[in-house]
């Protein structure tokens, strides 16, 4: 048993730390966040400079890492800086490409950091649907609340069929395809992508027959993971701002941090927060494992956990910081709103409960 | 990274393992595992067990007959013998008392009294909280005098003693006593052994909530302790009493404990019905045992990090404090979820039924009768051993510097 990382992982973790904490002030990333784009491009690609996304990558995707770990450490870094920059879709849409095999030029592109896309999976109020036509398919329908949509250059979109859901790469620019793009609550862009009679050749298709689910799963196994750690990160990031605060604010004459009411609901925090990193450690460890059901479920409790966990985070930061935690000024409100708003993807704490549930059952 | 055991742990469980499948007797693990009372004799019976083995005192140094093994192999141990049902070690002499001598002793006194912890000639118990003195423990009042005696000076000592678990079994207590009343409140107590058959003592019963007689009052008069049996120096007990209360810690979360618990309730969820299904396909019931059980799995990972965070072997400091918190509100919650998961049939009291060897006829079905005691006696958990408040106040002061 060993819960350090390897000095490999740590340099990593360091090295972006270290980076986001010297060049990614809040003040940058809120110009990113709440501008048109919700991202900015300029610190998209120093960011990429780093070689952040290789390293959500194995050796034979083009990159340099890619276990549970590497996600793990890459993105509590991202989220202790609570970051914006379209990484979530680099991991998802590459790792569905990496799981299907082929479309070799597309993953590069993504790996390296220079391609921009999208995974695009929770239907709209019309389902996506694929019509077989000549050796390939025309789509139509609509994917709800797609991250980054207005950035991506591809789209990888999920189609739910009745077997096997079928998975395909698209270029956002295909005729027939647009989006509607608009700003999340907690910053950050993201949009609905319609489609419209969109023809897609059969080469299109993201591993075989039968293996569709396996890429969904793969792309949004990492997914779950990656907002897991962000989580993690971005608690952290708000426990020592509110321990600070509990220190330097006095009222009645002492700090606000002497007084058991506020002591005992930090601790709580405290308490909770420890054991969300231990959902994100058990997440990580079972996301390289062979068993698929307790991935699943590892996965699950982590997505559950982080949840309850961000919004018990976010609502106790703010409540002990008193009013100062609720000005759009002040780099906590912004992290709260993202520990909240975190529970919008990719199922929330009930989905993520039922489905614990459910693989409990399959096991 | 990485969460699995090594080679040496998992060979390490797998002796455990052995050792509980071969050496534990069915007879205690049923008891255990069907929630009655154990008898002295019982937990003397396993005490002797694991004594031959060299492995009842698993914290203690090998030069005092300890087995010198690591905090993960104690956790192994610990989660190992939960999971089989054994009985769990009385704690007062082995992981109290001996530490503290260990550490503080005077020579003649580990000579004394470490082997007959080992060999069960003494049964102790502990004389900590008082009416008077439950969390604010620095304020107790229980007073020692130095007396001169021809055969030797004693202390003479006066006042009352309360929540003394199984103290009417011991034959021996440790006490916390005032020697100084005019010292600051922690600087004038000392630590004290006595024997429980001076004259001058009396123990009285305490019924619990549950009906059960688990702890007692212990009240002393004019009962006279020779010097011999001062523990360090006098006017020091309280650095002795806070470091008994931090240091057998590994276990404090009781991991185990809540593993073969969830176990049994997933066992009762299955059988008991509900709507016509399985209560387990509740999906109210089934949403409340996922939550406990995440928790559960996140708290085993949280107690080897803490336990892993623990240079060189030593005792966890105030992140025992997490552990405990969290590790008793999980293990109340699973005896909540029981006594619930029986309905309508976890209300008839039968105590006779939690008797070893009761051959009446179940009222309802079989354990029903001891949910709803386990589940009350079960509150205890975090009151004793420093309430989750105090332990929230030493997060505060030790990990968060508020």
């Amino acid at each position: 048993m060993n819960f350090e990382h390897s000095d490999d992982r740590r340099m990593l973790a360091d090295t972006l730390v270290r980076a986001l904490r010297d060049g990614y002030p809040i003040e940058t990333r809120n110009a990113g966040a709440y501008g048109e784009a919700g991202y900015d491009p300029a610190v998209w690609a120093q960011l990429n400079e780093l070689g952040i996304v290789s390293a959500l990558f194995d050796e034979a995707a083009g990159g340099f890492g890619g276990s549970g770990f590497d996600i793990m450490v890459v993105f509590e870094a991202l989220g202790r800086a609570l970051v914006v920059e379209p990484f979530l879709g680099a991991l998802m849409a590459g790792r569905a490409l990496a799981a299907g095999g082929g479309h070799d030029a597309a993953l590069a592109g993504i790996v390296s950091g220079e391609t921009i896309a999208a995974f695009a999976h929770e239907d709209g109020a019309t389902p996506v649907t694929a019509t077989p036509s000549g050796d390939g398919w025309t789509l139509s329908g609509s994917k709800a609340v797609v991250q980054q949509a207005g950035a991506a250059s591809l789209l990888v979109v999920t189609v739910e069929q009745d077997r096997d859901p079928l998975v395909l790469l698209i270029d956002a620019t295909s005729p027939g395809v647009s989006v509607r793009s608009y700003n999340t609550v907690e910053g950050g862009a993201a949009g609905d992508v319609s489609f419209d009679g969109v023809r897609v050749a059969a080469d299109a298709r993201i591993g075989s027959e039968g293996q569709g689910q396996a890429v969904v799963d793969a792309a949004v196994g990492a997914g779950l993971l990656a907002l897991s750690a962000e989580a993690v990160g971005a608690m952290d990031f708000v426990k020592e701002a509110t321990l600070g605060y509990l220190r330097d604010r006095k009222q009645f004459g002492v700090p606000i941090g002497k007084f058991q009411a506020l002591q005992h609901r930090m601790a709580t925090v405290l308490l909770e927060i420890e054991q969300a990193q231990s959902a994100v450690i058990n997440a990580a460890t079972a996301f390289d494992g062979d068993d698929v059901t307790a991935r699943n479920r590892a996965l699950a409790a982590a997505k559950y956990t982080i949840g309850r966990t961000g919004a018990l985070v976010a609502e106790e930061s703010i409540q002990l910081h008193g009013g100062i935690g609720m000005t759009w000024e002040y780099a906590v409100s912004h992290y709260a709103k993202r520990l909240v708003m975190i529970d919008h993807q990719l199922g929330d704490e009930d989905h993520h409960l039922q489905r614990y549930i459910e693989l409990a059952k399959a096991a | 990274m990485d969460l699995s055991f090594t080679p040496e742990e998992e060979s390490f469980r797998d002796e455990v393992r052995a050792f509980f499948r071969d050496k534990l007797p069915t007879r205690l693990s049923t008891l255990v595992r069907e929630g009655k009372r154990l008898r002295k004799a019982d937990m003397e019976d396993w005490h002797a067990i694991l004594n031959e083995r060299g492995w009842l005192a698993n914290h203690w140094p090998e030069k005092w007959g300890g087995p010198g093994w690591s905090v993960i192999q104690r956790f192994i141990f610990d989660n190992e013998s939960a999971l089989a049902h054994a009985p769990r070690v009385v704690p007062f002499g082995v992981n109290m008392l001996g530490p503290v001598l260990i550490k503080y002793g005077s020579e003649e006194q580990k000579q004394t009294w470490l082997p007959r912890i080992l060999d069960g000639s003494d049964w102790w118990c502990q004389g900590y909280s008082e009416p008077g003195a439950g969390s604010d423990l620095a304020g107790l009042k229980t007073t020692a005098v130095r007396q001169t005696r021809e055969g030797g000076d004693v202390y003479v000592v006066n006042g009352q003693k309360t929540w003394t678990t199984l103290g009417q079994h011991a034959d021996m207590i440790f006490c916390l006593v005032r020697t100084d009343p005019a010292a600051k409140k922690q600087e004038g107590i000392s630590f004290l052994l006595i024997d429980m058959k001076s004259p001058g003592i009396e123990v009285r019963p305490i019924t619990l909530i549950d009906g059960e007689q688990e702890v007692n009052e212990v009240f002393f008069t004019d009962v006279e302790v020779p010097v011999a049996n001062l523990v360090g120096e006098e006017n020091q007990g309280w650095t002795y009493a806070k470091y008994l209360l931090t240091y057998e810690r590994t276990n404090i979360a009781g991991v185990g404990f809540s593993i073969a618990s969830f176990e049994r309730l997933k066992e009762v969820a299955q059988s008991q019905r509900k709507n016509g299904r399985a209560l387990a396909d509740d999906p109210l019931f089934a949403a409340r045992m996922a939550r406990v059980e995440i928790d559960l799995a996140n708290m085993q990972t949280t107690n080897l990090r803490v336990l892993a965070a623990v240079a060189g072997g030593g005792a966890p400091g105030a992140e025992s404090s997490m552990l405990k918190i969290k590790g008793t509100e999980i293990r109340q919650e699973i005896t909540a979820l029981t006594r619930r998961a029986y309905g309508s049939y976890a209300a008839p009291y039968i105590p006779e039924a939690l008797e070893a060897g009761w051959n009446g006829e179940d009222v309802g079905p079989e354990d029903a009768a001891m949910a709803a005691p386990s589940y009350f006696n079960n509150r205890k958990l975090s009151i004793f051993g420093g309430s989750n408040e105090i332990q929230k106040n030493i997060i505060s002061k030790a990990i968060l510097g508020l």
